[in-house]
């Protein structure tokens, strides 16, 4: 079996006095897609930003790509050259325009040259179906549009994996659709994804496996069909309940 | 402001000055005040001035006596700087602004990086130009004067301090607690004195601080003085700045995987300085008024040198000819920095509103 794409093993993560992770065991395969779900303040989130160290953990082992997360910078650094990440409120950087946004990482941290980084800023805003607003700013594009652009500001990276907090949940309804329709593709382009969401419809169609979490811990983590089939907690049925009456 | 659509003057003046009775008094009472002051002023400013003349004899008419100004015009504007070399003067101010154009012309931009380096070099020619040497004859600084002078105060207060202000504001944000302290207390040091007392430190104090032997010139004393204070004043602006930005942004340039200074020289310092720039402004139009206090340590800026010419013998009694020029040159200047504001925080604005500006 090839080394899978992230491991954590026993970590655990504080903020002060509260116990955000608890042990935290988990292992992505290469091409896998994980979805998280779990009520608000489980730590989903907290548990993706310590993949690619925006958080640090405090015990426990966290290894991507074969890099251990440790204090060292360089090996912060080299994650973060591997692992994209797409926020709740799109962080798009609004003083650049979108292909500046999409070329700023590649040019500063890969050391491209200009025209190659836009080539490349180019080809993954035709893939988020956005070319036509590359010399646009931020502040003009509606909120779906500006998630499809930090995805491909994401990608430009062309990172192995690629993580989602809620990357839907601050657009409008007839926004969401136009996103997952692009995190579909990524799926089925190979790519791995940890995804925090709680779009139902979107983790059935391409999860592998769903991560549910409460308290800081996993407390389920279970094929997709199994999952929504027959969750084998209480609180996870309770969750699922609650989601899908909606 | 908007003006009605089938628009007369009339009925702009009605709509705008006599839309309720209070508007018309106060419209009233605003046309009396001008007719107080303007008239009168402008007898004495101009119908009844002299202009043309060589000495205070040919000032006799009562009204303003300009030819006072033209007489000491070089003075005004090169304090004591020998005359044969004021071309010097006058080849780096005009660099300077030639340097200054492209915060105007949006089209140069693509030349930032030579822009850049040659703003760097700028001090280093301007210092040899001003100052001599290397084949240059050598002017001391205590021939500066006059509006050269208050332009060298200020231009390197401003150009010092706000690098250094950028630092400071930086450190006293950092997660390292001996740089967060250290920048601290230098900004509430610096901040916590006023200006005279720190010009007085610079010229009285320190030379009591330096080995024996070493002597820094008095003027680059007071530079170093004004360009600390006003980095202190800077260091809080810009702190506001940085504030202003929000948190996602750092953590977006982090996930993607940009270096401490990559994420404040790319992200957050572009934002947080477009957001400031009235702050900024403000500390430099302070700064360029308060040069004129060099004057208590005997230094001659514009302000010092018409007060030493309103008071020279042959010229007494023209002291509002030459503190007006002095308020006048001031005034062009600082509201010359307030319009540059203007035009680059509406250039720099990246929202919505401009794209409808330009369709
Ligand atoms: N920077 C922080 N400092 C202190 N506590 C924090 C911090 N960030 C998160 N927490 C706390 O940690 C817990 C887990 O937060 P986290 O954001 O990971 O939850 P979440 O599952 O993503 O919730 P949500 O669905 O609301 O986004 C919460 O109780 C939250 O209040
Ligand atoms: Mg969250």
């Amino acid at each position: 079996m090839t080394e899978p794409a992230a491991v954590f093993e026993h970590v655990d993560k504080w903020f002060g006095q509260l116990h955000v992770l608890q042990d935290i065991n988990l292992s992505v395969g290469r091409g896998e897609r994980i979805v998280i779900c779990g009520p608000s303040g489980s730590g989903k989130s907290t548990l993706i930003r310590c993949l690619n160290g925006l958080e640090p953990h405090q015990r426990g082992r966290i290894v991507v790509n074969g890099i251990e997360l440790t204090d060292d910078r360089r090996a912060v650094d080299r994650i973060r050259r591997q692992v994209g990440m797409v926020f709740q409120q799109f962080n798009l950087f609004p003083h650049l325009t979108v292909l500046e946004n999409c070329t700023l990482a590649p040019m500063a941290v890969r050391k491209l040259p200009r025209a190659e980084a836009e080539q490349l800023a180019m080809d993954y805003l035709a893939r988020v179906r956005i070319p036509d607003k590359a010399h646009s700013y931020p502040g003009q594009l509606s909120g779906g549009q500006q998630q499809r652009v930090a995805i491909a500001r994401a990608l430009c990276m062309q990172p192995e994996i690629m993580l989602f907090d809620e990357p839907t949940s601050a657009l409008d309804p007839e926004m969401i659709k136009e996103v997952l329709d692009v995190m579909v593709e990524l799926a089925g382009s190979g790519m791995t994804m940890l995804c925090v969401t709680h779009e139902m419809g979107f983790a059935r169609e391409v999860a592998d496996r769903i991560v549910f979490m409460d308290g800081g811990r996993i407390v389920e983590d279970t094929a997709t069909a199994a999952f929504f089939e027959a969750p084998q907690t209480e609180r996870a049925r309770q969750f699922l309940g609650q989601i899908l009456a909606h | 402001m908007a003006m009605p659509r089938q628009s007369t003057p009339l009925a702009w003046l009605r709509a705008n000055l006599f839309s309720s009775p209070l508007n018309t008094l106060l419209t009233l009472l605003g046309l009396w005040l001008l007719w107080l002051v303007v008239p009168p002023l402008l007898q004495w400013a101009w119908l009844a001035a002299d202009f043309v003349g060589t000495s205070r004899a040919d000032c006799r008419s009562g009204g303003a006596c300009w030819v006072f100004v033209r007489e000491h015009l070089p003075q005004f504007l090169y304090g004591f700087y020998p005359a044969g070399e004021r071309w010097r003067v006058n080849l780096g101010i005009g660099l300077l602004l030639v340097l200054a154009l492209p915060l105007l012309v949006p089209r140069l931009r693509q030349f930032r990086r030579g822009w850049v380096l040659a703003l760097l070099a700028y001090p280093f020619v301007a210092g040899w130009l001003f100052y001599g040497g290397l084949g240059l004859p050598v002017v001391p600084t205590a021939r500066w004067g006059g509006l050269f002078l208050t332009l060298v105060i200020a231009g390197s207060g401003m150009a010092a301090a706000l690098p250094l202000g950028i630092l400071l504001a930086l450190g006293r944000r950092s997660e390292l607690p001996v740089v967060r302290a250290v920048c601290t207390v230098f900004i509430e040091l610096w901040r916590g004195v006023p200006l005279i007392t720190v010009l007085f430190m610079a010229s009285v104090m320190l030379p009591l601080f330096m080995p024996a032997g070493v002597s820094l010139d008095k003027l680059l004393r007071a530079l170093i003085g004004v360009a600390m204070f006003a980095g202190a004043y800077m260091a809080e602006v810009i702190r506001g700045g940085l504030q202003g930005v929000p948190a996602g942004q750092v953590e977006a340039a982090r996930a993607l995987g940009l270096s401490y200074w990559q994420q404040m020289r790319l992200v957050v310092l572009p934002q947080a300085l477009t957001m400031v720039i009235p702050g900024i402004v403000n500390v430099f139009i302070a700064l360029f008024k308060d040069t004129s206090l060099v004057l208590i340590i005997g230094l001659f800026d514009l302000l010092g040198i018409v007060q030493a010419a309103v008071t020279s013998p042959d010229w007494l009694g023209f002291t509002r000819e030459g503190y007006l020029f002095a308020a006048a040159v001031f005034w062009v200047i600082c509201y010359g920095m307030s319009r540059i504001s203007r035009r680059l925080e509406r250039r720099l604005d990246t929202t919505a509103d401009r794209q409808q500006e330009m369709a």
